[in-house]
C-alpha cells in the first residue's frame, strides 16, 4: 500500500519536470533544479513505481516498409499487451530525413504517452520530440538513436563496438585469419553502419588479424541491383579477395545471392548482418557458413518495456537506473541514456531453423 | 516512281544517321569494355561478360516497352512501381508453393498490362497529358503496393528454386535473362519496323496532327504503347523476383527515370517519332556498364549517378543538334524535288 503514494509523488515530480524542461533535457533539468527540493528527489525515479495500466505507445519506424523495422514493432506491440498497455505503428514510406516529422507532430496531438522512434536522421527529428519532451511524453529511439537531448533512453541493438570487432571474429574464423576482404555497407553515410566499420577496423589492427587486409569498403546503398552490381564489381577488381562482410540485411542477401550463382561459389566467404529468412536458403546451400544479427524481436520488446517504465516514472534515463522489461529480466540504463540489448547471435545451419523472422 | 527514287535519297540520310547515332553507342560500349578490360582482364571473362548480359538485361526490357511509349511522343512513368507490385505480388503467389514458372510469368505480364491500360485509356481516350497520367498511376501503384506488403518480405528461401533458375541459370552457356530480352527486343523491333502498323507509331509521334489526318487510329496505337510498356514492366518484375530473390515492396523504386534515361541515351527523341528499340537497350547496357565499370576501376560509386547525368545530357544535345540537321537536310530535298 505504501508504493502507491510514493508513484504518486514520482508522477508528480515527473510531470512538473517535464513541464519545466521545454528545451532541455528531463536529466538535465533533473540535476540543475535544485529550487524545487522535494520535488526533485521524487524525480529521481522510483525503480519500485508499478507499471500503469492503459499506456498509449506510438512505434515510429524508419519507414513502414522495412521487414526488419516491422518485426521489431510488431513484437514491441505484443510486449505493450502485457502490461495491459496499447501500441501502434506509423511511419513515413519512406526513409527521407523529414518524412518522420509530420508523424511526431500527429502524435503529439493524440497525446500518446511515448513515442518509439528509429530515427532516420538523428538532428531532423529533433525539435518535434523536444515538443514532445515539453508535453510530458516520453521519447524511446531505438533501432537508429536520435540525438542525445531529444530523447529519454535508446535502446541500442548490440553495442557497436561488440558487432563490429564479432563481424571481424566471425570472418577470420571462415577465410583461416589470412587474406583480403571488403566491406559491402549500406549508404555511404549510414551512422550505425560507419561506426561498425570504424570498429572493424579498429579490430583489424591487433596482431592476431595481420593476415588479414581489408582492401575496399563498397556502398550498394541498399539497393538489390547495386549491391550486386558492387559485389561483382569488387569480384573482378580483387580477384584474390577471400571474403565479403555485409553489415546491411539487403547487402548480404544480394552477395550470397551473386555468389550462389557464379563461380566464386564455395571460394568467397560472406558474413554480416542478416535476418534467418532471408539467409536460410543460402545457409543451407553452402553460400554462407554463418552471419550474425540479434534478435529484432527483443529489440521492441525491450524499447515497449522501457517506454513503459519511463512513463511509470520508473526510470527517467540517468544511468544506473535499472527497471524490470518482462522476461529479458532486469536492466540498466548505462551512458548516454542506453541500454543494450545484448551480444549478437551468431546463426549457421546448426541453428538456423529454430529462428523464424 | 520518282517521287519514290527521290524518297528513298533522304530515307537512306535519315537512316544512316539513325543507324550511325546506334553504332556511336555501341562503338562507346566497345571502347569503354576495351579500356576497362586492358586494366583488369577478369572484366573480359566468361563470368564478367555473363554479369553485364545479366545487369543490363532487366532494365533493357523496360527500356524496350518505354521506346513504344516514347516514339509516340508519350511517356510512362509507371513502370518503376509496376516492377515492384509485380516483383512483390508473384512473390507473394509462389511463397510456399510450387508454381509453375510459365504460370507465374503469364501473371506477371497480366498485373502488368491492367496497369497499361489504365495508362493507356486515361491518356488515350482521357486525353490526360501523359506525363501526369504516368506520375499520378506511380505514385497510386506505389502505394497500393507499400499497403499490401506492410513490410513484409519474399525471402529467396520461399521462392521455388525452377523460378531462381529463371534468373541465374542458362542455355548452351547463355543465361535465360538476356535471351528472354533479346528476344523481345528483336519481336518489338521488327514489328515497329516491317509492319504498316508499327510504323504509325513514329507517325503518329512525329507529327499527331498529320497522323490523325492520315486516318491512323492514334487513341489504338497509344493504348497499345501503353499495354505493351505494362506487359514488359510486369514481365521485368517477375525476372527481377528470380534474380534478386529478396523482394522488398520498394523493388525497382526510382526505375523510372533510370528507364527513360537508357532510352533517351539510346537515341530515342523524347519529343517522339524517332529512335529504335535497338538504340534504346544499347543504351540500358552502356548506363549498367558504366555502373559495373566504375566498381571495376575502383571509382567512387558517388561519380556514378553524375556519370550518367552526364550521358544524358550529352546525348540529348546531340539528339538536337541532329534533329536540326536532318530537317534542314529534308527541307534542302524537298525544295529541289519541288523545282
Amino acid at each position: 500500500m505504501t508504493k502507491r503514494p510514493l508513484a504518486a509523488v514520482a508522477l508528480a515530480a515527473a510531470l512538473a519536470v517535464g513541464a519545466a524542461a521545454c528545451g532541455g533535457t528531463t536529466k538535465n533539468s533533473t540535476s540543475g533544479d535544485d529550487a524545487k527540493g522535494a520535488a526533485t528527489s521524487g524525480a529521481k525515479a522510483n525503480p519500485n513505481a508499478p507499471l500503469k495500466k492503459g499506456l498509449k505507445l506510438a512505434f515510429l519506424p524508419k519507414q513502414v516498409n522495412n521487414p526488419y523495422e516491422t518485426i521489431v514493432d510488431n513484437a514491441g506491440i505484443d510486449g505493450a499487451k502485457e502490461f495491459g498497455g496499447t501500441a501502434k505503428e506509423v511511419g513515413p514510406s519512406d526513409a527521407s530525413a523529414s518524412s518522420q516529422i509530420s508523424y511526431i507532430n500527429t502524435l503529439i496531438q493524440q497525446r500518446m504517452d511515448a513515442i518509439l522512434v528509429a530515427a532516420n536522421d538523428p538532428n531532423a527529428v529533433c525539435g518535434p520530440l523536444k515538443q514532445a519532451m515539453s508535453r510530458k511524453i516520453k521519447v524511446v529511439a531505438y533501432d537508429s538513436d536520435a540525438s542525445k537531448d531529444c530523447r529519454d533512453v535508446f535502446i541500442n541493438q548490440a553495442s557497436s563496438e561488440e558487432i563490429g570487432r564479432s563481424e571481424i571474429k566471425v570472418m577470420s574464423d571462415l577465410i583461416g585469419g589470412k587474406g583480403k576482404i571488403a566491406i559491402l555497407s549500406a549508404t555511404a553515410n549510414a551512422t550505425n553502419q560507419n561506426t561498425w566499420i570504424d570498429f572493424m577496423k579498429d579490430e583489424l589492427k591487433k596482431p592476431e588479424y595481420s593476415g588479414i587486409q581489408l582492401v575496399k569498403v563498397a556502398y550498394g546503398d541498399d539497393d538489390d541491383q547495386k549491391s550486386f552490381q558492387q559485389t561483382q564489381g569488387l569480384l573482378q577488381a580483387y580477384p584474390d579477395l577471400k571474403g565479403i562482410i555485409a553489415p546491411t540485411t539487403v547487402g548480404i542477401a544480394a552477395a550470397a545471392r551473386y555468389i550462389d550463382g557464379s563461380k566464386y561459389k564455395g571460394k568467397v566467404a560472406v558474413s554480416g548482418l542478416g535476418t534467418p529468412n532471408q539467409m536460410r536458403k543460402f545457409v543451407k546451400d553452402g553460400t554462407v557458413a554463418k552471419f550474425e544479427l540479434w534478435d529484432p524481436k527483443n529489440l521492441g520488446y525491450l524499447a515497449s518495456y522501457a517506454a513503459a517504465a519511463l512513463a511509470s516514472g520508473q526510470i527517467t534515463g540517468a544511468q544506473g537506473e535499472t527497471f524490470k522489461a518482462g522476461k529479458l529480466g532486469e536492466r540498466t540504463i548505462g551512458k548516454d541514456g542506453e541500454v543494450i540489448l545484448g551480444p549478437p547471435t551468431v546463426f549457421d545451419k546448426s541453428n538456423i531453423d529454430n529462428y523464424n523472422f | 516512281m520518282a517521287a519514290i527514287t527521290a524518297d528513298t535519297g533522304g530515307r537512306r540520310f535519315v537512316d544512316t544517321v539513325l543507324r550511325a547515332r546506334e553504332l556511336s553507342i555501341l562503338a562507346a560500349l566497345i571502347v569503354l569494355v576495351a579500356v576497362t578490360t586492358a586494366v583488369n582482364s577478369s572484366f573480359l571473362s566468361t563470368q564478367g561478360v555473363k554479369d553485364i548480359f545479366l545487369n543490363a538485361s532487366i532494365l533493357a526490357l523496360l527500356a524496350v516497352g518505354q521506346t513504344m511509349v516514347v516514339v509516340t511522343r508519350n511517356i510512362d512513368l509507371s513502370v518503376g512501381s509496376v516492377v515492384g507490385l509485380v516483383a512483390f505480388a508473384s512473390g507473394k503467389f509462389v511463397a510456399g508453393h510450387d508454381r509453375n514458372v510459365l504460370l507465374v510469368l503469364v501473371v506477371g505480364m497480366l498485373i502488368g498490362a491492367v496497369c497499361g491500360l489504365v495508362n493507356g485509356v486515361l491518356v488515350s481516350f482521357f486525353k490526360v497529358p501523359a506525363l501526369v497520367v504516368t506520375l499520378g498511376t506511380l505514385y497510386v501503384i506505389q502505394g497500393l503496393d507499400y499497403y499490401w506488403a506492410h513490410g513484409q518480405q519474399i525471402n529467396a528461401a520461399d521462392v521455388p528454386a525452377s523460378l531462381l533458375d529463371l534468373g541465374n541459370g542458362s542455355v548452351l552457356g547463355i543465361p535465360y535473362l538476356p535471351l528472354i530480352t533479346v528476344v523481345v527486343m528483336v519481336a518489338v523491333g521488327y514489328y515497329l519496323r516491317a509492319y504498316p502498323s508499327g510504323r504509325e507509331f513514329y507517325a503518329i509521334g512525329s507529327n499527331p496532327d498529320a497522323a490523325r489526318l492520315a486516318g491512323i487510329a492514334i487513341r489504338k496505337r497509344i493504348l497499345t504503347a501503353y499495354v505493351v510498356s505494362g506487359v514488359l514492366a510486369g514481365l521485368a518484375g517477375v525476372l527481377w523476383l528470380a534474380r534478386f530473390g529478396t523482394v522488398v515492396a520498394d523493388a525497382a523504386h526510382g526505375w523510372e527515370l533510370k528507364v527513360v534515361s537508357a532510352v533517351v541515351v539510346g537515341g530515342v527523341a523524347i519529343v517522339g517519332g524517332l529512335g529504335s528499340v535497338y538504340g534504346a537497350a544499347l543504351g540500358a547496357l552502356l548506363l549498367t556498364t558504366i555502373g559495373s565499370v566504375l566498381v571495376v576501376l575502383k571509382v567512387n560509386s558517388f561519380w556514378q549517378d553524375a556519370i550518367a547525368g552526364a550521358l544524358l545530357l550529352l546525348a540529348i544535345s546531340v539528339d538536337r543538334l541532329l534533329a536540326l540537321r536532318v530537317t534542314r537536310a529534308l527541307r534542302k530535298r524537298n525544295a529541289r524535288h519541288g523545282a
